[in-house]
């Protein structure tokens, strides 16, 4: 899997953050999106998944790629 | 025949169900399963669509064709009168502004800003607690726990200095209590708002590293107005305080309902997350749901809303939705129910989700730990339940222990 995040479009909810907080991590001054691993192992990605849906403003993107 | 001249359903239904209080209205239920979008009366002047699938109102919640701008006009607002969004109500505006402000306050609420937080929270919920042993072993738990702890979180993070802290309370209890007359709760607000104004102002100059002190910077640089800033303070207040507090109140009551899970947690602390995460969906103190505006024409649920019409999103109907929780009417602290509706979805998303979670996870586990022989000192069915107020919880909650 491969991850972007666009801190432009970051509210700085912190969704992501505590969900995978192996994987994204917060600015302290704003809040905004701080991606660690662009490409986490596969066992993380139910909860990538699970990022991205919860997050609110759209600004992380997943692909997944086959095999 | 036109829309006119048939007879809407009303909307909110003024009862929740009567089966159990801790249950939404039962309509909720047949209104999922229909093909059919209602469109309901809200008894205001306002007409909106109910939307009451988890699906339906995720999508909504995630469309930026709906509006939260309560400007707007046919804005579909729930209460009995159209009130202006103030200046600073960020959750009653859409972007640019919206952003604007929510970025300013997202820092101060994320995840490890509230885990920094969490000792102060304990410490908090220890001397209310040591505080209720002074008694004679039978509280309102809602006066004496409920109430107190989120005020006095919320005081500490604006930066509310300590001896202010007595009034800042005093006149919060007065706004959030049902007994208090129109004006005396007028009144209250007037003082706070007029308080907060003046504190703003002094944390311009003297800052610390507080949120009202933030604040002060952001009004320097140009970043939001002065009334702005006051805003958001009073925002965060309301926001953040009846909401735990009533959260706070059905979340003991529901552990006290269901024995079993009491004992598993007491037993196991670390489920206390999942407890919450439950409890938070299970009971869904927005009842009455959130509003919205379509600005475009969209198709929802199968059904074509106009552009101008409001749409109701029924959160606690989200949350018993069976295609998303299995046995949605079940309180089962083991499930996984991440997913629930309660903070709603989309840029409006709770800014205060993870401090919710903090002050609940803390209040409800020290709670039973420290009293393990808490019970109702009343039958369940004499718990007053805030049944007609926008945000569901109980007026009282009489323990014993």
């Amino acid at each position: 899997m491969r991850i972007s995040a666009d801190p432009g479009k970051c509210l700085g909810t912190g969704n992501c953050a505590l969900v995978a907080p192996d994987v994204f991590d917060q600015d302290d001054e704003d809040g905004t999106v701080t991606l660690l691993r662009a490409e986490p192992p596969g066992e993380r990605l139910a909860a990538v998944r699970r990022a991205v849906l919860q997050c609110p403003s759209g600004a992380i993107r997943l692909t997944e790629q086959a095999g | 025949m036109t829309t006119d001249a048939q007879t809407l359903p009303l909307y909110p239904w003024t009862d929740r169900n009567r089966e159990c209080p801790l249950d939404p209205p039962p309509e909720f239920t047949q209104l999922r399963a229909s093909l059919r979008l209602p469109y309901v009366d809200m008894k205001n002047g306002h007409k909106a669509w109910l939307v009451t699938r988890y699906e339906d109102v995720r999508a909504v919640l995630r469309d930026a064709r709906f509006s939260a701008n309560h400007d707007r006009p046919g804005f579909p607002q729930m209460g009995p009168v159209d009130r202006a969004v103030r200046p600073g109500t960020f959750a009653h505006m859409d972007p640019p502004d919206h952003t604007r402000l929510r970025r300013i306050l997202a820092p101060e609420f994320m995840p490890k800003r509230v885990e920094a937080l969490r000792p102060r929270i304990q410490q908090i919920v220890d001397e209310l607690i040591d505080q209720l042993g002074n008694t004679a072993h039978h509280v309102d738990l809602v006066e004496s726990l409920a109430l107190p702890l989120p005020s006095r979180v919320i005081c500490e993070m604006l930066g509310v200095p300590y001896k202010d802290h007595q009034f800042f309370q005093d006149h919060t209890r007065n706004l959030m209590s049902q007994a208090t007359s129109g004006t005396a709760s007028n009144s209250s607000f007037e003082e706070l708002m007029s308080y907060l104004d003046r504190l703003v102002t002094l944390k311009a100059h003297e800052p610390g590293e507080d949120i009202l002190s933030r604040l002060g910077d952001r009004v320097h640089d140009g970043t939001i107005t002065h009334r702005e800033a006051v805003g958001m303070a009073i925002l965060l207040l309301f926001a953040g305080h009846e909401t735990t507090a009533n959260m706070l109140g059905l979340v003991i009551l529901a552990l006290l309902k269901h024995p079993v899970q009491l004992a598993q947690l007491r037993a196991d602390p670390s489920l206390i997350s999942g407890t919450i995460e439950e409890s938070l969906r299970y009971l869904t103190i927005i009842h009455t749901g959130i509003v919205r505006i379509a600005t475009e024409d969209v198709t929802i649920g199968g059904q074509l809303i106009r552009a101008g019409e409001g749409l109701i999103l029924a959160l606690a109907s989200a949350n018993r939705d069976d295609g998303v929780f299995g046995d949605p009417d079940i309180f089962d602290i083991h499930r996984d129910a991440s997913s629930h509706a309660t903070f709603a979805y989309g840029i409006h998303m709770c800014i205060g989700a993870h401090l919710a979670r903090a002050e609940l996870q803390i209040a409800a586990l020290s709670l039973i730990q420290r009293l393990p022989e808490l019970r109702l000192a009343v039958p369940f069915d004499q718990v007053p339940f805030r049944h007609d107020m926008f945000i569901y919880g109980v007026h009282s909650l009489p323990v014993a222990w």
